[in-house]
């Protein structure tokens, strides 16, 4: 193991474990009850922690190793993929916007499932929302603590090792911390991720000679990866532009992200927010998929995708930039994981018990409080265990997780929040039907022609929220403590 | 339905309706000079600056245009107005909708 290479990502990690440490504080001197400390950060945060938390929890593993690897194999083509996400920040904050963050305190919501049990009033709604949230981000957090393991086996540390000091961080300050912790430890990465991303752009186009002599390069191998349909062809219309419904518009349905539109201070954070996320997205995409593809001008002859990145750092950065590039990938993995993991939480804790099984205990802050941390933390350790060895059904599940939760959560949360005669019936079969049509149609996506599975889902999940809407009284109640 | 709709909503579906409308325009803006530019033989392509034309248009300028652009749609379309359930009525200075 290099020690140059190590500095930096021991740091990194000490900086994040302090960072826990000190939103702990805050939660035991908070006034605020303890699920709307722990659970949304008592709604403080400004423009430029949302904007990054924003970014980072949306950034995972796939924009920082398997993006840019498809990129180097593909060519510019898969830039162009990439950058269908440049509007996700100003279209997520934006449209959901400021309505989100004045029904959210209008109705004392700390969860994406409390909008939606105070919208639908349907038990159902909720648990399915739950449920499948549980399901999904549990494959998703064992997928990314796999990439995170296999980072640190980059630098020479053993899977398990990796594996380890990988769960123990992030687990530790999200249980510790919440979504103070997330947050902050958030904006640290989000730092951390642009500076590794210049980093490596910068060495890339250095070390290859200029744009110049690296374009001319990749010419001379395929001139196919200097246009916009890539290697091959490989990037055709229908699957790129399906990526404008998955990566830009679906993520408005994210749970992950969407929390974040309830948790800002005032209007103006969120405004700022839209600005510098804006900013931060594109710099990002564009410069971790452009050292994908011009990494094969500088250095050609790598096969496997998923260690395209890696193999780049090491070979072209001096060990202790690798080391500060390497700490970025790990940011991406991280700031994803913390929200996913605190949100699994808030799913069992504020949706589930305290929802519907004892109410009561929403005033009982110490025990909540207790709850809450051991809650977090076995979530933690059982997707850790889970890594050790996963097993396939996990792996299986993980495929459709992205999507799977635009296909339960976009209708409901978008028409709930725009359309009065949105009603629990419409919701349910929209939710219903989408889980179901989105992972057969993922099974026979042949017959799309390169068309991805969730654009006729969501096609058919909007026909399913209108009809079923249509066939159910209105919801005058709800309607009213959401409008009025 | 009779509802006594919360006043702020009005301005908030129409900062929402700028938001999707920019995702739109950038949507224009990045295939059009994508496949615009991009769609002719690699042979007869021009270069800016090391890139392909239409990648420096679509994928460099698109991110630099669109970056600022988000910016001028908060500065001059957005209001500031407060979200609090006590803010409720209050029409904020300088906004006629």
């Amino acid at each position: 193991m290099n020690f140059q290479v190590a500095i930096p990502i021991v740091l990194y990690l000490a900086i994040v474990f302090y960072i826990g440490y000190l939103a702990n504080r805050s939660i035991a001197k908070t006034k605020a009850s303890f699920l709307n400390e722990y659970f949304i950060g008592n709604r403080s945060m400004g423009g430029f922690v949302l904007a990054m938390t924003l970014v980072a929890t949306y950034v995972s593993a796939s924009s920082f190793i398997g993006g840019p690897g498809m990129a180097y194999k593909v060519g510019l083509g898969w830039v162009l993929l990439a950058m269908v996400q440049v509007p996700t920040a100003y279209l997520t904050l934006g449209f959901l916007g400021k309505k989100f963050a004045i029904v959210a305190r209008k109705i004392n919501a700390i969860t994406i499932n409390d909008f939606l049990r105070v919208r639908y009033e349907n038990a159902a709604v909720v648990v399915i929302a739950s449920v499948s949230l549980l399901i999904f981000f549990t494959a998703a957090i064992v997928a990314q603590f796999i990439g995170g393991a296999r980072l640190f086996e980059a630098i020479g540390v053993p899977y398990k090792v990796g594996l380890f000091i990988f769960a123990l961080t992030v687990v530790f300050y999200t249980a510790i911390g919440g979504f103070r912790a997330v947050v902050l430890t958030d904006a640290f990465q989000g730092i951390v991720m642009v500076c590794g991303t210049f980093a490596l752009l910068f060495g890339i186009i250095r070390a290859g000679g200029g744009m110049e002599a690296i374009s001319a390069r990749i010419m001379a191998q395929d001139p196919a990866l200097l246009t916009p349909f890539g290697a091959g062809g490989f990037v055709t219309k229908p699957f790129i532009l399906s990526f404008w419904i998955l990566v830009c518009l679906g993520v408005i349905g994210l749970p992950h992200t969407a929390v974040r539109c309830m948790g800002y201070k005032d209007s103006r954070s969120m405004h700022r927010a839209i600005v510098i996320g804006t900013f931060v997205t594109g710099f990002l995409m564009l410069g971790m998929h452009l050292a994908g593809a011009l990494g094969r001008g500088a250095l050609p002859g790598i096969e496997v995708v998923d260690s395209v990145i890696p193999t780049l750092t090491i070979k072209i950065l001096p060990p202790i930039f690798a080391g500060i590039f390497l700490a970025g990938p790990m940011a991406s993995i991280m700031s994803t994981v913390d929200s996913q993991l605190l949100l699994a939480s808030a799913a069992i804790i504020n949706d589930l018990y305290v929802g519907y099984i004892n109410p009561d205990a929403a005033h009982n802050d110490s025990k909540v409080r207790r709850i809450s941390f051991i809650v977090t933390a076995l979530i933690g350790v059982i997707v850790f265990l889970v890594a050790l060895n996963p097993p396939s059904l996990i792996v299986w599940i993980n495929l459709f997780a992205f999507g799977g939760l635009e296909a339960v959560f976009f209708w409901p949360i978008v028409m709930g929040l725009y359309w009065k005669r949105a009603t629990a019936s419409g919701a349910l079969a929209s939710m219903i039907v989408g889980v179901v049509f989105f992972i057969l149609l993922s099974q026979y996506s042949s017959i799309l022609h390169g068309v991805h599975p969730i654009v006729p889902t969501f096609v058919v999940t909007f026909v399913a929220f209108v009809i079923g809407s249509y066939m159910s009284r209105p919801s005058v109640d709800a309607v009213k403590k959401v409008w009025e | 339905m009779d509802i006594n709709e919360d006043p702020r909503y009005k301005l908030a579906n129409k900062e929402a309706f700028y938001s999707l409308l920019l995702t739109l325009l950038y949507f224009f803006w990045w295939y059009g000079f994508a496949y615009g530019l991009g769609s002719k033989p690699v042979t007869s392509y021009s270069f800016i600056m090391g890139f392909p034309s239409w990648f420096f248009w679509s994928c460099i300028m698109g991110f630099v245009v669109f970056s600022f652009a988000s910016w001028a749609m908060v500065k001059f379309f957005f209001k500031d107005i407060p979200l609090d359930s006590d803010g409720k009525g209050t029409v904020p200075e300088g906004e006629e909708g």
